[in-house]
């Protein structure tokens, strides 16, 4: 017995060439914010210079704040992920609960165009999805940046997977009790879904704080843009090259997620780990 | 409820859903189609059928055979380097190793943060001269190089980003793959007095199938969607070296404003990536769960 358990353990155990190597990588993928942190937090002149007697200063977040308008920025970003967040949970609950629980003809081909979305990713038609904007008079409006986004085949997936997975004698007891489909629902599938609702939450909220291409696309002004457009608008025209507010700006757009990231990095993890598996 | 009544209910739930999906997903397609068969509105002249013409242009413009060459190698490269580190990551975390819970989470930050964020901080570390890795390089006596001015480094530059950003990611779903393996499994091996490489080899890696192909559609499809960096680092070029075809697509669509082309180079993209997503449906999918 006792010789299983050390053998065991001795099979766990890593090599410490495994944990110097692993180690390096960690270090090497943390650089790039190491450095970042270090160029944001001193004076420019330190921005290339690493000497630990440097100065420490919040002036380069103070500075990029003033040069841009990174309050409306940080504004549109919050509310046009809320929206689109809030028009997922709801579409796609009303979805996946009629592709779970109902048999109906023509099922399986509704399945399948929702389906396709997985692939044929609104990322990918910005030219006719710019078009059908300019036609809805919606260009340079977060409506119009959110919109292509709102049914969302991945959330339709994943509740329909989750909600099948609900027993239906919960589903029958409802019924006896006089409780109608939306209220069955609302009452007994959305509650049981919770943990996926989150994990969902998370990685959409993710996907769209950090999306970059279509809103740079369908919006033109300060009232529309997101943050991520916002920033490259900044780092491009605004600023020459002043490393030192660059950053501080880069680092201000990323913090909201950093920041939530460090918190709740558990549910963080998982989320995503539930959100990928089929 | 009669029968009627009750179907009626169900479209109506599925009603918002298909609505938006047809507006934003099925017919933009059609529509994508459509004018890629047709010439640019010009002012007042309308748009009229050229046939393939945007096609043939296509297979003659040299940008874009660039941006294709480019888009197959950043996709050669990012994919299996991402899902390798992703793997080994995923593997030493798996295990009991000193401090392992702040190694996850530096190898997955990158997921979190923006690509447009991180393509700022990266562009600081390419800079010549006075750049991260110039002073790097410096200290070693190597010569100065303009990583991403070269169009012999640049597409490389930018293919190290994508990687960086990616692995963490993938590492997330082989960890949960691994976390659900069965522990007597491990026990076993080592009762057989397996060697690691060999537990691997036999056991892990077999079972870790289903991930891998998940993964590896999901690199495959970022490898051709990936393009955010490029705004900040190197717009496509020194002389298009670095430019890929999401990226190409929205010059020719967003900045010369054709979008007959943009649509033909649209739908040569929807075709890539439908063309994976059928062969991972009726090839891999099949082949992975019946080993």
């Amino acid at each position: 017995m006792s010789h299983t358990t050390q053998q065991r353990l001795a099979f766990n155990e890593p090599g410490w060439l495994d944990t110097l190597a692993a180690w390096l990588l960690g270090l090497l993928w943390l650089l790039p914010l190491v450095y970042a942190v270090w160029t944001a937090f001193h004076p420019p002149e330190f921005s290339t210079r690493f000497d630990l007697s440097a100065p420490l200063t919040l002036s380069n977040f103070s500075r990029a704040w003033e040069a841009a308008p990174f309050a409306r920025y940080f504004f549109n970003t919050t509310v046009l992920t809320a929206m689109i967040l809030v028009a997922q949970l709801v579409i796609s609950t009303l979805a996946a609960y009629a592709f779970a629980r109902f048999r109906f003809r023509g099922r399986n081909l509704a399945f399948a165009l929702v389906l396709m979305q997985l692939v044929v990713m609104p990322d990918l038609l910005v030219v006719a999805n710019y078009k059908t904007m300019a036609q809805l008079g919606l260009i340079d409006s977060l409506l119009a940046i959110g919109l292509p986004y709102f049914a969302s085949a991945f959330a339709i997936f994943l509740l329909r997977q989750t909600f099948m997975s609900i027993p239906k004698e919960l589903d029958d007891a409802a019924r006896v009790e006089g409780a109608g489909a939306l209220q069955i629902l609302w009452r007994v599938y959305v509650p049981l879904a919770r943990p996926v609702y989150t994990a969902f939450a998370l990685v959409s909220v993710s996907f769209h704080w950090n999306n970059f291409l279509w809103p740079l696309i369908v919006t033109n002004s300060v009232n529309a843009r997101p943050l991520t457009v916002g920033l490259q608008v900044f780092s491009a025209v605004d600023q020459g090259i002043d490393w030192s507010i660059i950053t501080a700006a880069t680092l201000m757009s990323s913090a909201p997620l950093l920041i939530a990231f460090l918190l709740f990095q558990r549910q963080f993890v998982q989320s995503f780990m539930r959100a990928g598996i089929k | 409820m009669d029968r009627r009544q009750h179907a009626v209910n169900i479209w109506l739930m599925l009603l918002p859903a298909l609505l938006l999906l047809l507006a934003f997903t099925h017919l933009p397609v059609v529509a994508t189609l459509f004018d890629s068969f047709h010439s640019t509105p010009k002012g007042a002249r309308a748009s009229v059928w050229v046939g393939l013409e945007n096609y043939r242009v296509m297979l003659d413009d040299p940008v874009f055979r660039k941006a294709l060459a480019n888009n197959l190698w950043f996709a050669g490269v990012t994919i299996p380097l991402s899902i390798g580190l992703a793997l080994m990551m995923a593997l030493w975390v798996n295990e009991r190793m000193a401090g392992r819970a702040l190694l996850r989470m530096a190898y997955f930050t990158p997921t979190v943060l923006p690509m447009i964020a991180v393509a700022n901080i990266w562009l600081f570390f390419y800079t010549p001269q006075y750049g991260l890795l110039e002073q790097i390089s410096k200290a070693l006596g190597l010569p100065s190089q303009n990583w991403l001015g070269d169009p012999s480094t640049a597409l490389g530059a930018v293919t190290l980003v994508a990687v960086w950003k990616e692995a963490g990611f993938f590492m997330i779903f082989y960890l949960a793959a691994l976390q659900s393996m069965n522990p007597s499994l491990r026990e076993a091996a080592a009762i057989e007095g397996a060697s690691g490489w060999t537990f691997f080899r036999r056991v892990q890696w077999p079972l870790l199938m289903p991930t891998t192909v998940f993964v590896l559609v999901n690199a495959f499809i970022n490898g051709f969607r990936m393009v955010d960096h490029l705004f900040v680092m190197t717009r496509g070029g020194p002389d298009n070296a670095s430019t890929l075809l999401l990226y190409y697509l929205y010059e020719v669509g967003f900045s010369f404003w054709d979008t007959a082309y943009a649509s033909a180079i649209t739908a040569v993209l929807v075709s890539i990536l439908a063309g994976v997503a059928l062969l991972q449906f009726f090839v891999l999918d099949r082949r992975v769960h019946y080993q």
